[in-house]
């Protein structure tokens, strides 16, 4: 084995086609003949469609067809449910009947020969509807929370309720206490590509370059939805425009596209708008916590309560990890948690960068930061009070945990014994400084995959997975792995991904692609170098080998990341705009394979967290469902001038458990942490402590939030 | 949170003294903008009146130095025109709604989001986009840089990116990091690649 190319700092090996525009994303497959289909949304936030006027667009110049719930074809959807796919509810069948669900519902689609065309007509489509009022406030008075049904066993994946020890008489019973509410609003992951699709059909063969986090579902879900045998669709997706969770699901444009082409018997392209993409495609969603913590004097925590709740729409269950990571963060004999659902007239949520646990350890971190200036402690020093040896949640001993490993040397790297730490105590001119600290988690997930590896004569190597890159870098680590396995440099590894025909891969998501796919590629590779040891190397010798988690260290251990996040920022006193100033991670997530992309998904998780914490927020109008702010410009993310220095920094941390690589996955954590770490230094800047996100200027101001 | 103002501020100092841009041209270009957003009001009015048609302009445009003579509908943007018509899929649609820089082109040298601009507006322009740049097999320093600095991650940002980069530079705004922070923010990066955006330009400009 060529040791030392997995740690290697190298440059993305696909940067050079992302430089110079050779990249090609799904809407740049274009297809000779491939007509445009545009969607026509709802503008209704419930009810039913009660006529499409079809007739006059039908005539506008290249129009080739006006596909409604009227005349759109009765398609099969077989049953199909993944693991991206909510447990509990059916998806929404698209066309099917007259019914609006949720405002930007698909209602029709346009397809024309051009897209100046294809938009003018679907433009002028006259939808008209008997509209009803929709619920979309889940803090409403009409919000109704329930029990969500995948969650009721007590040995379910994500439990509504958990105990150990009695959290409520332990809390009653404390001499320090904080119970509080935090309030998150809804978020849009607003990947820099929208979604698109270009449906091909060739007889019953349908081929789709789709924007797609897990190529293989897809192929499988379109199959069921069309009723065809899964081997007769196929998925191409090389390069992914960003996606942070919003390519994980297949959404109802795939089947649109798909089906539109088949209608009209050419290749159709069908793209998003901007404003679409708030509608069909998920998006992180509003939770409402109660987190209660109780403790002795000394900052010994007796009990902690966390009760979550989340928006999900009518017709299926959207679960995520909102209360997991309380179980197990820190020690304390009495914990309570309690998740619940609020079905809304509104598209299903979705897994957006660090789901649940972002949003549950932005309440949790915030209340261990009000705790410790209840106690007058150090909020470092709170957290090392209760540092558990095991995950109590669990009973179970961590495979690797450098939460605090991570607190030195963030501490050190950002200067944290300059903090003093009264409110309003540190200033620059006439700017209030704040600096703020909160811990980050995240598990250190592992999903079966399979990969081959092909060895050619001239000594150069294929490998193939049906994996993604979104962005992190999987192209470049991946050919790292399979460089330092079979022995070869990496200009000699050509490594492809992206394709359902390849050998299949979990979804890109939840950060377990490094561990999955990276140590599929690996078994393969061995199997290839294993082979190649035998003898002939005259001709392709070729290994399909699969991986997946030792069943007995998943069993003996628990398995996640942890990080310690840092963040200053200025709160100009007059005017109350809020800037960061600087940001310091320190993270344990076991082996590195790439320092420079590690540090680039890193400090990139820390813009998203960034946003959420000072400018996110999907506003809904009440009274439809509308969201008010679906476009780039009024639903603010962090732009270059928003982000000052960021700093990604790696413990070092060997975990021989998690799987053969020792790697525990990236990206969610990035971004985990970073929102309470600027709630937390607003309070020490400014006094106020807020606990809703986003943190706006009025918040500041104004006392209400004291 | 400032996604627009280094678009606006160019346009306005363009005025008069930049690369033959007019008072005139600049109002233009707005005016590209307002009559996307009434296409739908007119197109409705149309279909009551009994089917509407749509007007072809025959348009010369030299786009990375290749004449094209186009016969287009009147409603296309330039970056349609590039995408659908020239097969130049480099540049790419992120917001259609001139707000996230990801379609930005340069437009007789200067820098402006193709997605605003109509293309029957530019006849007899000159184009550089991103598949441009590559000269005889050599990378732009600014395509090396955003390599070496990892100024990208996803890569949808980035042919945006470096072509307003082009731009930044060639306005003299990249002088320093807080400078190009300024005039780089009309191109949104979700990945959050900023900082390495920023080492690629500043090195870059010491080399172009």
């Amino acid at each position: 084995m060529t040791t030392g190319i997995i740690g290697q700092p190298l440059p993305r090996v696909d940067g050079r086609a992302k430089v110079t525009g050779a990249a090609r994303y799904a809407a740049d497959f274009n297809q000779p003949g491939q007509a445009y289909a545009v969607i026509v949304s709802a503008t209704v936030g419930l009810g039913r469609v009660a006529g499409v006027d079809s007739a006059a667009v039908e005539k506008m110049p290249g129009v080739l067809a006006v596909l409604s719930h009227l005349n759109a074809p009765r398609l099969a959807y077989g049953p199909h449910k993944s693991y991206i796919d909510p447990a509990t509810g059916e998806r929404l069948h698209v066309l099917q009947d007259e019914r609006v669900r949720f405002h930007g519902q698909p209602v029709a689609v346009v397809v024309a020969t051009t897209i100046a065309q294809a938009e003018r007509a679907a433009a002028a489509l006259r939808v008209s509807y008997n509209a009803e009022r929709p619920v979309v406030d889940c803090a409403g008075p009409e919000a109704r929370a329930i029990v969500p049904e995948a969650g009721r066993q007590p040995d379910a994946r994500l439990p509504a309720d958990k105990a150990r020890g009695d959290a409520d008489r332990a809390l009653a019973e404390a001499p320090v206490k904080v119970d509080e509410t935090y309030d998150i609003a809804r978020e849009n992951h607003n990947p820099m590509e929208p979604h698109a699709t270009i449906a091909s059909w060739s007889g019953d063969r349908l081929t789709l370059w789709s924007k797609s986090q897990v190529v293989v579902n897809e192929q499988a879900e379109i199959a069921a939805i069309f009723g065809l045998p899964p081997e007769s669709v196929t998925v191409i997706c090389p390069f992914i425009g960003g996606a942070f969770g919003t390519s994980l699901r297949t959404w109802p444009h795939v089947t649109l596209a798909a089906m539109a082409a088949r209608h009209v018997g050419r290749p159709v392209k069908l793209v998003l708008t901007r404003k679409q993409m708030f509608f069909t495609t998920g998006h992180r969603p509003r939770t409402v916590q109660r987190i209660a913590l109780g403790a002795t004097a000394d900052g010994k925590l007796t009990s902690v309560v966390h009760e979550g709740t989340g928006e999900t729409s009518r017709y299926e269950e959207f679960m995520e990890a909102l209360t997991s990571v309380t179980t197990f963060l820190y020690s304390c004999p009495n914990v309570r948690t309690r998740y619940r659902l609020v079905p809304l007239d509104t598209g299903t949520p979705n897994h957006m960068r660090g789901p649940g646990e972002a949003s549950g350890v932005f309440a949790l971190e915030c209340a261990m930061d009000e705790l410790a200036y209840k106690l007058r402690l150090d909020p470092i020093d709170l957290r090392r009070r209760n540092e558990p040896a095991t995950d109590q949640g669990e009973n179970k001993p961590f495979s690797s945990r450098s939460l605090m490993k991570c607190y030195d040397l963030g501490a050190e790297r950002f200067g944290w014994s300059r903090r003093t730490p009264e409110p309003r105590s540190m200033r620059d001119g006439r700017l209030l400084i704040g600096m703020g600290v909160a811990s980050a988690s995240y598990p250190a997930f592992h999903a079966p995959a399979t990969a081959r590896a092909r060895l050619l004569p001239d000594g150069t190597a294929e490998v193939e997975i049906a994996a993604s890159d979104m962005g992190p870098g999987t192209y470049t680590s991946m050919t790292q792995v399979a460089a330092e396995t079979l022995g070869l440099s990496v200009e000699r590894v050509r490594f492809s991904l992206g394709r359902s025909d390849y050998p299949p891969a979990p979804s890109h998501g939840g950060s377990w692609t490094m561990a999955s796919v990276g140590s599929a590629i690996r078994a393969a590779c061995i199997a290839v170098r294993e082979e190649a040891a035998k003898g002939r190397k005259d001709r392709p010798i070729e290994a399909t080998a699969s991986s997946q988690r030792d069943p007995e260290a998943a069993a003996r251990f628990s398995m996640h990341s942890f990080g310690a996040v840092f963040v200053e920022i200025a709160i100009d006193p007059d005017v109350g705009t809020i800037r960061v100033r600087r940001a310091v991670g320190a993270y344990g997530i076991g082996r590195v394979v790439n320092p420079r992309l590690a540090s680039s998904q890193c400090t990139g998780g820390m813009v998203g967290g960034i946003g959420m914490a000072l400018m996110e927020r999907t506003v809904l109008d009440a009274r439809d469902g509308r969201p008010v702010n679906a476009h780039m410009a009024d639903y603010l993310m962090p732009v270059n001038l928003d982000i000052p220095q960021l700093e990604a920094h790696f413990v070092a941390e060997t975990d021989p458990h998690v799987n053969a690589l020792g790697v525990k996955g990236l990206g969610e954590i990035a971004l985990v942490g970073i929102a309470p770490a600027i709630a937390n230094a607003v309070f020490h800047a400014a006094g106020k402590r807020v606990r809703t996100l986003p943190i706006r200027i009025e918040d500041v101001l104004t006392r209400r939030s004291v | 949170m400032t996604n627009q103002e280094p678009f606006i501020a160019a346009a306005a100092e363009s005025e008069g003294t930049r690369g033959g841009i007019s008072r005139r041209s600049v109002l233009l270009t707005a005016g590209g903008a307002a009559s996307i957003a009434v296409v739908p009001q007119v197109a409705s009015q149309s279909v009551s009146e009994g089917g509407p048609a749509s007007s072809m302009v025959r348009v010369r445009l030299a786009v990375n130095g290749t004449r094209h003579e186009l016969d287009l509908d009147t409603r296309q943007s330039l970056l349609d025109v590039l995408r659908e018509d020239l097969g130049l899929t480099g540049t790419k649609k992120g917001c259609n709604q001139g707000a996230c820089g990801a379609c930005t082109i340069l437009l007789n040298g200067r820098r402006v989001v193709s997605c605003l601009t109509l293309a029957a507006m530019h006849d007899g322009a000159r184009i550089e986009t991103i598949e441009g740049l590559e000269k005889n097999g050599e990378l732009h320093p600014l395509q090396s840089a955003f390599i070496e600095h990892d100024g990208l991650q996803c890569g949808f940002c980035t042919p945006g990116q470096i072509m307003s980069a082009v731009g930044c530079i060639a306005e003299g705004h990249a002088g320093s990091p807080d400078d190009i922070r300024f005039w780089m923010s009309g191109n949104i990066c979700r990945c959050g690649a900023y900082p390495g955006i920023v080492a690629a330009v500043s090195d870059a400009a010491k080399r172009v």
